[in-house]
């Protein structure tokens, strides 16, 4: 098992966000965490790599226990977040972003051109200045300063967000070349039709707690998923 | 004289005095950028510079004393972050800079202890107080281009150590997304660190290379953090090199203010041009008004 997590709390200031929340992935799996705004996923991701302290429960990363390092050594355990909204470097270049991805890892020159190869939308913005990137240019930098560091468990917050639907399709297929090239991934979305047709399992969040977790395709076909969360209405559920 | 070799002449004041301030704006901008605080006791790492330089230049050659006061002034800057700021960052920016102003003072106190309230000065680095280089019939002194020259070399070095290595890198990458920076492993508590200790090297050597023009004074340090951080309202905030500008700009501003005005009035024109520049374009000449800047205090 790649990452477990067992009853964990935690949150902001005096708010508790996240309220004993179990999960596991196993390597090589594509493990979806669907939830509506506010659920407390991204709470969830911050404190698997440290930027959130957890008030309580544990968190193995490869079996090892983790969870009060600062986040700045996430990356070590191989474990990288990909945070919402992309995050990227916005006045460094393409280039220097990848770099700063591959901080830690020596072959970080020749890690570019793979990196570049995978996105080749990227190695012609190389030079220019990230911020100037469209959305889905962004992500994609976003997730290639990400495998820079060569991640054994990629977490991805929101990929999807802010992309036009052609965009969530390619990312979405990026995603599935990941898990294919040896990645495990933890994909948090709020589009759960898409999250739910390429990945292995899924859990649901509400409001700090997993209230469904299963196969990703029992979940497709399960009313409560279809009613909450893939926009059906209760007329087209229940018929 | 010719009143172009006034100019000339009050010219090259302007941009000696001008490079100085650019030596504490650029250390404003440094510690800004990695921290968010503005560092008020930017001028007290020139004073020790300065300070340090002399009293060792009893005991060791001339390059050895101005190194020798550049390398402890940096181990100051770092440790001060490590005492003060590091454990203190989870309170509020506004909390940190005033620290940073009761730091300028102690230093100021400490200072006066460990030496006394006497002027002094570094020798000049070549030649003595009445030698003169020649340019275009201005007669200036060589250490003028002594300060020049240091003050080139340094933002020459600065920039490729931001732009063209690994460190300097992670150094911008903290600056523009501390998170993401985070999560990318950088160890942010150390590029900070790295952050004081930079720019307390950068005021330090400025304030060895000006010792034999400016002289060296316990309280030399509290006048020259407001005109870098003039000038680096000037330039705009979080951007060292706008920040020579602005210093330049300062200095030039003033050297010619006192060919206008009684010289009573020189420190004004700094502080008209901080207001100035705070009313009108609080992102500075060179900032974009969307960036980060003094809005936010």
């Amino acid at each position: 098992m790649l990452l477990q997590v067992k009853n964990l709390q935690c949150g902001y200031g005096a708010l508790e966000v996240v309220h004993g929340v179990s999960l596991h992935v196993c390597t090589g799996e594509i493990v979806g965490l669907l939830g509506a705004n506010g659920a407390g996923k991204s709470s969830l991701l911050k404190a698997m790599v440290g930027l959130l302290t957890p008030w309580h429960g544990r968190i193995w990363i490869n079996s090892r226990l983790s969870g009060w390092a600062p986040a700045w050594r996430s990356v070590s355990n191989s474990v990288v977040l990909v945070p919402e909204g992309r995050q990227i470097f916005s006045d460094m270049t393409v280039r220097e972003n990848l770099i700063m991805g591959g901080y830690h890892n020596p072959d970080r020159k020749s890690d570019i051109d793979i990196i570049l190869d995978r996105f080749p939308k990227l190695r012609e913005r190389i030079g220019q200045v990230a911020g100037t990137l469209s959305g889905g240019e962004q992500q994609m930098l976003a997730l290639g300063r990400a495998l820079m560091a060569r991640p054994k468990l990629l977490l991805l917050d929101e990929p999807s967000m802010g992309l036009a639907p052609l965009m969530v399709e390619e990312v979405f297929a990026e995603i599935l070349k990941l898990r294919d090239a040896g990645v495990t991934i933890l994909l948090v979305e709020q589009n759960a039709t898409a999250t739910l047709q390429i990945a292995d399992r899924a859990y649901v969040m509400e409001t700090g707690r997993i209230i469904l977790e299963g196969e990703a395709a029992d979940l497709l076909q399960n009313p409560e998923v279809k009613r909450a969360y893939l926009g059906k209405s209760y007329k087209e559920v229940w018929e | 004289m010719g009143s172009e070799i006034l100019i000339l002449q009050y010219l090259l004041s302007g941009i000696t005095k001008g490079s100085i301030y650019a030596m504490v704006a650029i250390g404003f901008n440094l510690i800004f950028s990695a921290t968010g605080v503005l560092n008020f006791a930017q001028g007290e790492f020139v004073m020790l510079g300065g300070m340090i330089a002399v009293t060792l230049s009893f005991y060791f050659p001339l390059p050895v004393a101005v190194a020798g006061a550049v390398v402890i002034v940096a181990c100051i800057g770092c440790l001060l972050e490590l005492l003060f700021f590091r454990p203190l960052r989870h309170h509020s920016i506004l909390h940190m800079i005033i620290i940073t102003i009761g730091l300028s003072i102690v230093i100021q106190e400490a200072a006066l202890h460990i030496w006394d309230e006497k002027v002094r000065s570094l020798p000049y680095f070549t030649g003595n107080e009445i030698s003169s280089v020649k340019i275009y019939g201005a007669a200036i002194s060589p250490q003028v281009l002594w300060v020049l020259g240091t003050i080139t070399v340094s933002v020459i070095l600065l920039h490729i150590f931001l732009r063209y290595t690994l460190q300097g890198r992670a150094m911008r990458a903290c600056s523009s997304n501390p998170e993401a920076a985070m999560l990318a492993g950088i160890n942010i508590s150390n590029m900070r660190t790295l952050a004081f200790g930079l720019s307390a090297a950068l005021g330090a050597l400025g304030g060895c290379v000006i010792s034999p023009i400016t002289m060296t004074q316990y309280e030399a340090g509290a006048p020259l953090a407001i005109k870098g951080f003039a000038a680096a309202i000037l330039g705009g905030l979080g951007n060292p090199m706008a920040a020579v500008a602005g210093g330049l700009l300062i200095g030039i501003i003033e050297a010619f203010s006192v060919s206008k005005l009684p010289a009573a009035y020189n420190d004004v024109s700094a502080f008209a041009i901080l207001l100035l520049v705070l009313f009108i374009r609080p992102h500075g000449l060179f900032g974009s008004p969307s960036g980060q800047g003094v809005r936010e205090f």
